[in-house]
């Protein structure tokens, strides 16, 4: 997948990781209800972090996916999520897109409405990406393609955290 | 000609000793003179003055002036004579330079003969060197008449050594060249000749022949070389740009030792010197250091550079001239700050090297280089934290001596008020307490410290803020108690007396104040300041205004003094004179004012009697015993109680006992407690007959705690354990006693809630700080001893009481170290599994996560139980507690990781119960689950695991 040994971007910018969430006392109290927020999705996307196809390096470090850039709606069901390939011409733009949306589906309940798309402005073929990541057809005949799976559940082994 | 020469010295040895009388050499000259001397064939003329001049190198002592006379007039003559003769004149001339009654004059007659007739460089090794050795004998004995012939002297030696290659000769032309320079001669006009016929050998390269008789090393040359080039002011102007010209080789010994030169010229120059080569020359030195390719050549650069900044630091400024330190120092920081802010940290390093060079050179550089640094470092530190740190601490460390603290204190402080206090801090309690710098403060800048953290406590708000000065001050408190006494104490007293108001911030103050006093306190000296001061805020706060709160942190203050303060006697001291009975004294009259109280208390006499010295403990444990036995007051302050009082009796008193545990049961072993067996005897009865929790609880911890030191005893669960920590044989009875009671319809909770006071550590007393008997593994020991009962309790109860045994075990399990579980859990998996569906949630939890580990390394016990464990696990993620949620989906993660063809045909079925946690009310139970979900995703999937 990565086309020859050459890296399309090889020397990506890296930024510092954003520290962990804060535990307060109501996250521990049972009878408080945590909803889910921005934070939290964008913890899901990195936490248990989704790598770069092309580097060793998790999608927050290259600031693909920034917590500004995830929109929440608990009570409408709704998840947004807006990402920044490292280079406008980027190939891999897809597949993290479509890695980005498959830990969704897997991490969140099913009311949810997952909706994964380029920031807009940051990719020369912005369009036809964000066309093929909202048609649910694709994404689950892309999941049935073998190959592709492996690449996708490549992204999402995580090999930060073990419990 | 080698055996012609030695027979002709004999010869001359013959001839000189036979004439013994005064006229030995006048004869001889007359004799010689007579021979051949006057022949027509030059290599006769020779033999015979190399016979004149064998008989002067033997005699030459013995001449009188005028005879010194004729013979120079000979010689110098001689010089313009055939070439062949040249070497038997020149050892001839030896000799008489060596004359002690050479006539006024005649040196520099010799001389001028000797530079106008002779060509150095085309005689042969031996005579040159006769020649350099005439220079030097010279120069000893007629040093003034040489000074006279002024430039020309340095002409003729810069003409005479020019083009020498031997490097025995070249040691004696350094040597000579070392002595006009040092010698005062004036080089006139041939300055740069001098320079040029020396310096023509710098680097030097020189590797002896293997063999070598004469043993001179490169070493020897080198250093008599940079002796001369570095001997004078004079040649800055040729030798710097050769040394920037050097440093361009590629050859390490190149390199070095012209960066060594240069240190050795810094020490003789002066900043004009160097003023104008100073950008070239950190050029140079600059990329010697971030270029390295070896330590040493980085070292001699950083050496240099601390030379040539001493050397700028040094130098007197005239009214009209630069400070070309700063001109200087300026360049440097130019190059080097900007590598500290750099994210790739790649030149850190090499320019923390390179500053810190310069600022050990002087005071002047060391303020300059950190007032420049130090803004942005400490930016650095709040934004990176440690990297940065390192390097700078040792750009500090390495300037100690030359360091002024007292800018830096100012500096720290100052930039405190203006930039962002609370990220300064942090950085300052780093550099205080991470390098041991602290013990070369002088006095005057303690004191300025000292001031500036009190200025903080008091004003600071920030609460991370002030907690980092008050762990500085502590830390500056152990090296100079005396400052904090003077000047910090008094000032924290004084806030205390005003600080009665309810008001907020008046609160916080007070509150700062308290824990900067007990954070300060370690050393006698001060915690005899300090501990006055708080009890008074005690006795203050009893009689009305102060909060609870307040007084709980008093008491936290004081039990942290009692804790850190250094074990010596004054502290035992202060402790047992003052803070042990005035806490008793307001304990018993504030025992109405509530429970809370007594319970902060406890822990202030415990660490406090733990730290007394046997003597005083002893004292302590006589005075309470009979203060609680006897109502005995009389060592109270105040002595305004009433003179019966029985605490162990009187209902609303007896709650003091907590006191009496803290005391007696933290005393070190081995202090004998009087009366122990009528204390025992009515603390018994305490703990059985009083309805009050605290006092019933208290009381039997006190005797547990007694017995546990001394005695042998019997009575509930708190006992059991005193006994069990000792291993003592009774304890098995006890524990056997738990066990049955297990079985027990209505007490069998209870005595399951029992093992759990067994096993876990308690923290008031019968731990180590108490001095209680405490004896290696004693868990390990009591679960080896006592699962076997259990499991057996087990499986012979009725249905209805098995919980219970569940509920020991878990106890157990939880404060077994992870290893022993490990070990131990195979054998008691079935207990385990049915532990799972225990309706009780506290089983629940602590039997999963005893399971966790075990599940991440799973013995083969276990996957055969698989079906089990799965279907108990998956029941249990809906749980109504969270943390039997979340412990239950942390063993569902752990499963995994078991082998693929064992847990594959779960897949479908964790993931779909694995769906409804994704949506649970409480996040933490959320992201556990989208952990193990995600795990459990990629199972058997390509790509996957």
């Amino acid at each position: 997948m990565a086309g020859g040994t050459r890296l399309e971007n090889a020397n990506p910018l890296i930024f510092q990781r954003s520290g962990e969430r804060l535990h307060t006392a109501n996250d521990e109290d049972e009878d408080v209800l945590d909803p889910i927020d921005d934070r939290e999705i964008f913890d899901i996307l990195h936490v248990q972090s989704i790598n770069d196809p092309e580097h060793p390096l998790s999608l927050e470090e290259l600031n693909v996916v920034e917590q500004m850039r995830v929109r929440v709606n608990d009570q409408q069901n709704t998840v947004g999520v807006e990402f920044t390939p490292t280079i406008p011409h980027c190939s891999m733009a897809t597949l993290i897109g479509l890695s980005i949306k498959v830990k969704l589906l897997r991490s969140l309940p099913e009311r949810f409405k997952i909706d994964v798309r380029i920031t807009p402005g940051t990719h020369a073929s912005e369009d036809a990406v964000n066309k093929q990541l909202a048609d649910k057809e694709r994404v689950a005949a892309a999941l049935e393609n073998s190959q592709l799976l492996e690449v996708v559940n490549q992204c999402l082994t995580s090999n930060a955290r073990t419990v | 000609m080698a055996a012609d020469s030695a027979i002709l010295v004999g010869l001359v040895e013959e001839f000189v000793s036979g004439q013994q009388d005064s006229k030995a050499a006048d004869t001889a000259t007359g004799s010689c003179q007579t021979l051949h001397l006057t022949s027509s064939q030059p290599q006769t003329r020779a033999r015979g003055v190399q016979l004149l001049s064998s008989v002067l190198q033997t005699c030459h002592g013995d001449l009188t002036e005028g005879e010194v006379v004729v013979l120079l007039a000979f010689y110098e003559n001689r010089l313009k004579d055939h070439y062949v003769i040249t070497p038997h004149v020149l050892q001839g001339l030896k000799a008489l330079t060596k004359c002690s009654v050479l006539p006024p004059g005649s040196a520099v007659s010799i001389l001028k003969s000797l530079f106008q007739d002779v060509h150095v460089q085309s005689l042969m090794l031996a005579e040159r060197s006769c020649v350099y050795n005439i220079l030097i004998q010279l120069m000893e004995s007629k040093e003034s008449e040489l000074k006279g012939l002024g430039a020309d002297f340095v002409f003729g030696f810069v003409q005479s050594v020019d083009g020498e290659r031997d490097p025995r000769n070249l040691l004696l032309a350094f040597q000579i060249a070392r002595k006009i320079i040092r010698g005062g001669y004036d080089l006139g006009k041939f300055t740069e000749e001098l320079f040029e016929v020396t310096s023509c050998y710098f680097p030097i390269d020189f590797s002896p022949p293997p063999n070598d008789p004469h043993g001179i090393t490169q070493e020897e040359l080198i250093l008599a070389l940079r002796a001369v080039l570095t001997g004078t002011p004079c040649f800055a102007e040729f030798l710097l740009p050769l040394i920037i010209e050097k440093l361009d080789s590629d050859i390490q010994s190149a390199k070095l030792d012209s960066l060594q030169t240069l240190s050795a010229c810094a020490s003789v120059y002066e900043h004009k010197e160097l003023a104008e080569f100073l950008p070239g020359l950190w050029a140079s030195l600059r990329r010697e250091v971030f270029q390295t390719a070896s330590e040493k050549v980085e070292s001699a650069g950083l050496a240099a550079l601390t030379a040539l900044t001493a050397c700028l630091s040094r130098s007197v400024l005239s009214s009209d001239s630069e400070d070309s330190l700063n001109v200087f120092l300026d360049l440097v920081l130019k190059d080097c700050k900007h590598h500290l802010c750099e994210p790739d940290l790649k030149l850190v390093w090499p320019s923390a090297k390179l500053l810190q060079a310069c600022s050990s050179a002087s005071y002047r550089a060391s303020h300059k280089v950190t007032a420049a640094v130090m803004p942005s470092l400490i930016e650095q530190y709040n934004s990176r934290t440690q990297h940065i740190f390192r390097p700078f601490s040792g750009t500090l460390a390495a300037s100690q001596d030359s360091f002024d603290w007292s800018v830096f204190v100012h500096m720290v402080f100052q930039l405190s008020d203006t930039v962002t206090v609370g990220q300064m801090i942090p950085f300052l309690v780093h550099v205080l307490g991470a390098t041991s710098l602290l013990t070369v403060l002088r006095q005057s800048d303690v004191k300025l410290a000292v001031d500036h953290l009190t200025r903080i406590v008091l004003e600071e708000e920030d609460v991370t803020v002030s907690t980092a000065v008050v762990e500085s001050a502590g830390t500056l408190a152990r090296l100079h108690p005396a400052a904090f006494i003077s000047n910090m104490v008094p000032q924290l007293k004084g806030t205390d007396g005003a600080a009665a108001s309810q008001e907020h911030s008046q609160q916080a103050l007070h509150q700062r104040c308290v824990t900067a006093l007990a954070a300060v306190s370690s050393h006698p000296s001060v915690v005899q300041e300090t501990t006055p001061v708080l009890i008074q805020v005690l006795t203050s706060a009893h009689t009305g205004s102060f909060s609870l709160e307040e007084v709980i942190a008093v008491c936290l203050s004081l039990q942290r003094i009692a804790g850190q303060a250094e074990d010596t006697e004054e502290n035992g001291q202060v402790f047992h004179d003052i803070i042990i009975p005035r806490l008793l004294g307001l304990a018993l009259q504030a025992a109405l004012n509530g429970e809370n109280i007594l319970i902060t208390m406890v822990p202030v006499i415990s660490t406090t009697c733990s730290r007394l010295q046997s003597q005083l403990a002893g004292r302590t444990a006589l005075r309470s015993v009979s203060l609680f036995l006897d109502g005995d007051v009389s060592f109270l302050p105040e002595n305004a109680f009433p003179s019966q009082i029985q605490l162990l009796k009187q209902i609303n008193q007896s709650q003091m006992v907590c006191l009496l545990m803290g005391c007696v049961c933290s005393l070190p072993r081995g202090v004998e407690i009087p009366q122990v067996d009528r204390l025992l005897l009515e603390l018994e009865e305490l703990s059985c007959t009083c309805d009050h929790p605290l006092s019933y609880t208290s009381a039997a911890k006190c005797y547990a705690g007694l017995v546990n030191k001394w005695h042998v005893g019997e009575s509930s669960g708190a006992v059991a354990k005193a006994l069990l920590i000792r291993y003592h044989p009774l304890s098995t009875t006890l524990t056997d006693k738990l066990f049955s009671l297990l079985s027990d319809p209505e007490l069998g909770s209870l005595a399951a809630d029992g093992f759990s006071l067994l096993m876990s550590d308690s923290t008031d007393i019968l731990n180590r700080g108490c001095h209680a008997d405490v004896r290696i593994m004693y868990r390990q020991r009591f679960f080896t001893e006592n699962s076997s009962k259990l499991v057996q309790g087990f499986n012979t109860a009725p249905q209805e009481r098995k919980s219970c045994y569940l509920k020991a075990l878990s106890h157990i399990l939880t404060n077994l170290p992870r290893q022993v579980q490990i070990t131990e859990l195979p054998a008691l998996l079935p207990l385990l599994l049915e532990a799972l569906s225990c309706p009780d949630q506290g089983v629940q939890q602590s039997t999963l996560s005893c399971l966790q580990p075990v599940l991440l390394d799973p013995p083969s016990a276990l996957i055969t139980q698989l079906e089990a464990l799965v279907g108990r696990m998956l029941s249990l993620i809906t749980s109504p507690s969270m943390k039997v949620r979340i412990a239950s989906l942390r063993c569902i993660h752990a499963l995994a990781r078991f082998p693929e063809h064992e847990i594959m045909p779960f897949r479908a079925r964790v993931l779909r119960a694995l769906a409804t946690p994704l949506d649970d009310r409480k996040r933490m139970v959320r992201s556990e689950a989208v952990l193990a979900r995600n795990e459990w995703f990629l199972l058997g999937s390509p790509g996957g695991r």
